[in-house]
């Protein structure tokens, strides 16, 4: 059976186990039914594998949606939802999603008589399309990248899904309501603020690996020190720091709490999601969470080890797992953060990015300059680059937390 | 130090969450429909009639006063007193109606009540599939026993019966002297001449 390795899982790397290779070898077993016409294979091919990830992540979502509802109630000692049944059984109320697509798909859709019918319209659907393409350049696995090994992967990735801003922007301009251009507007200001520190702690990974692609990113961590401790970004001082703020910028890119300021019920409503309501609404949620697996998966990717065993042993256990199960810790502490801090202020907000975050990103390049620098040095020499590399992430970190928080706190409430 | 005090948030969210699932004590959630709802005494709903003895009917305490009717600030009470076939009051209501779609609980009808008849229920599951008929509470809905009075607000109900039992004793006293002091009535001739 020829492998099929144009497009879709290519099975092209030796195999480590059969079920490493297992979504690969099944499209191909699928594929080998066809007529052998090569583009029609190829289309084929494709089509699978984006279909898998379509069910795979589609299940993810709304599994995340029900697990998020549950874990914020735990994290605030409520029970969260365990009420809907199929058939008597209840499972926790993990049925939940699937009652709440049916409520989205039966309410009446409400467009504002003023509202860009066009746009308004647009707006979920643009926002799910370009939170999706963000998937195509991924690697899941050993085996497992869609667009192949794409060279600009990086960069796709960070075209690709910094324009579901502008859906959000679109939405909020076509509703013809000022709370949602409110919103609309803090959404952008939030995504020009944060793209900068986002796309800067990215810019150390690449200059390590020596490529732009993140099949080529993960190959660069796959490896582990006497067969335990991997070689993964986030292990290194330059790398720890930049996963930090990456975390942080990750969180303010997908309009999550603290950086919810879009959203924002308390001040503006609902913000953009004002005017929306039934199937689209339930769009924009699976945007923003499609969006949010996204970056977690890029952050996975670039600090994480991506598809990676944490040990060299580990390896029996397929790589695509592994990448899904970092992906959703990853979202599972974006859930945490959820249910810990307070949304921010939009000055604050602009604070944290222009003065902290972007300075910080900054010094990160240049200490993971220094590390690959002195990537040869050895014995004593050893210790000397983790104490400066160490040092450099450390001390500006605290310098400009010092200066920025003179006189801000701890704040004393009186009473009257 | 910068960024401690998000470390100790996170810290007590994670408590919460691992806490929750090994002591249910931090769990305050009533799970309703399975779980009641221990209501306290005083907790009140929709008015409801009290009646004494047997005849929900014929046992109202009500008089058909109309007081409640008057003072109810959003008027969802409409009372028709009952008259005899000569036209003569029957002190008690032929038509009693609470709107309760309308009705805000506030109380005042059963503050104002004279003959401690109209009462605050504990019954909140009201919903029904028909706002105009299924949620106008007739006569016959509104009566409930003074056992039922008793069983949701004993202290009040208790008091209740005392006041009404010792204004019982003193309207037959005052009945019983009347009648000690009118029998002699008759056998003197009126002392006043007839009032001009
Ligand atoms: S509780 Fe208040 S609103 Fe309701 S019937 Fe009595 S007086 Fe009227
Ligand atoms: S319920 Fe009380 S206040 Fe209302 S009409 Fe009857 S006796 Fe009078």
């Amino acid at each position: 059976m020829k492998p099929c390795a144009l497009a879709g899982f290519a099975s092209e790397a030796p195999t480590f186990s059969s079920l490493e290779a297992l979504p690969g070898d099944l499209s191909d077993w699928l594929v080998s039914f066809l007529p052998d016409i090569e583009w029609l294979r190829w289309l084929t091919a494709s089509l699978l594998a984006i279909v898998l990830i379509l069910t795979v992540f589609g299940l993810t979502f709304a599994m995340l949606t029900v697990t998020e509802r549950k874990l914020l109630g735990r994290f605030q000692n409520r029970y969260g939802p365990n009420r809907v049944r199929v058939f008597g059984i209840r499972v926790f109320g993990f049925f939940q999603p699937f009652a709440d697509a049916v409520k989205a798909l039966t309410k009446e859709d409400i467009v504002p008589a003023a509202a860009d019918k066009v746009l308004h319209l647009l707006a979920p659907v643009c926002l799910v399309a370009f939170s999706l393409l963000g998937f195509a350049v991924l690697p899941y696995g050993r085996e497992m990248t869609l667009l192949g090994n794409l060279d600009a992967a990086l960069l796709f990735f960070f075209a690709a899904t910094s324009a579901s801003e502008l859906a959000i922007f679109m939405a909020g301009w076509s509703s013809r309501n000022k709370y949602a251009l409110l919103s609309a507007m803090r959404a952008l200001a939030q995504l020009i603020s944060y793209e900068l520190p986002l796309l800067l702690v990215a810019v150390p990974a690449v200059m390590l690996a020596g490529t732009l692609s993140l099949q080529g990113i993960v190959l660069s961590q796959a490896d582990w020190l006497g067969g335990i401790l991997p070689h993964w970004n986030i292990l290194t001082p330059w790398g720890f720091a930049g996963a930090l703020i990456f975390y942080i910028a990750a969180l303010a890119e997908s309009n999550r709490c603290p950086f919810d300021l879009p959203e924002g019920e308390s001040e503006i409503i609902a913000g953009f999601l004002t005017e929306y309501s039934g199937f689209k609404y339930a769009l924009f949620f699976m945007g923003e969470y499609f969006g949010m697996a996204a970056l977690a998966g890029l952050g996975v990717t670039l600090f994480l080890g991506g598809w990676t065993a944490p040990c060299e042993f580990l390896q029996f256990i397929p790589s695509y797992l592994w990448f899904y199960l970092k992906l959703v810790a990853v979202v599972l502490s974006f859930m945490w953060m959820r249910a810990t801090l307070l949304r921010l202020r939009m000055d604050q907000l602009m604070r944290l990015s222009w003065k902290f975050l972007v300075p910080l990103a900054l010094v990160n390049l240049g200490n993971a300059a220094f590390w690959q620098f002195s990537s040869n040095w050895e014995g004593a020499w050893l210790a000397a680059r983790w104490a400066i590399s160490l040092a450099v992430a450390i001390v500006p970190f605290l310098l400009l937390a010092k200066t920025l928080t003179a006189g801000l706190g701890p704040r004393q409430y009186r009473y009257a | 130090m910068f960024g401690t005090g998000i470390l100790k948030g996170l810290y007590i969210t994670a408590k919460n969450l691992v806490g929750s699932y090994h002591d249910p004590e931090r769990l305050t959630t009533e799970q309703y429909p399975e779980e009641r709802p221990k209501l306290p005494e005083n907790f009140r709903s929709f008015p409801f009639l009290v009646f004494d003895g047997e005849n929900a009917i014929d046992g109202l305490r009500c008089t058909a006063c109309k007081m409640c009717e008057k003072e109810c600030p959003p008027q969802c009470i409409y009372i028709v007193a009952d008259r005899d076939e000569n036209g003569k009051l029957m002190k008690r209501p032929k038509v009693f109606d609470i709107d309760i779609s309308v009705c805000m609980g506030c109380q005042i009808c059963a503050e104002v009540c004279p003959f401690e008849s109209i009462k605050m229920d504990h019954h909140f599951e009201v919903a029904t599939d028909n706002r105009f008929e299924k949620l106008l509470l007739h006569r016959e809905d509104l009566a409930k026993p003074n056992s039922y009075y008793h069983s949701i607000r004993p202290t009040e109900a208790a008091a209740v019966d005392a006041q009404l039992a010792e204004e019982k004793r003193k309207a037959e006293e005052r009945a019983a002297a009347r009648a000690a002091t009118a029998k002699p009535v008759p056998a003197t001739p009126p002392s006043n001449p007839p009032a001009a």
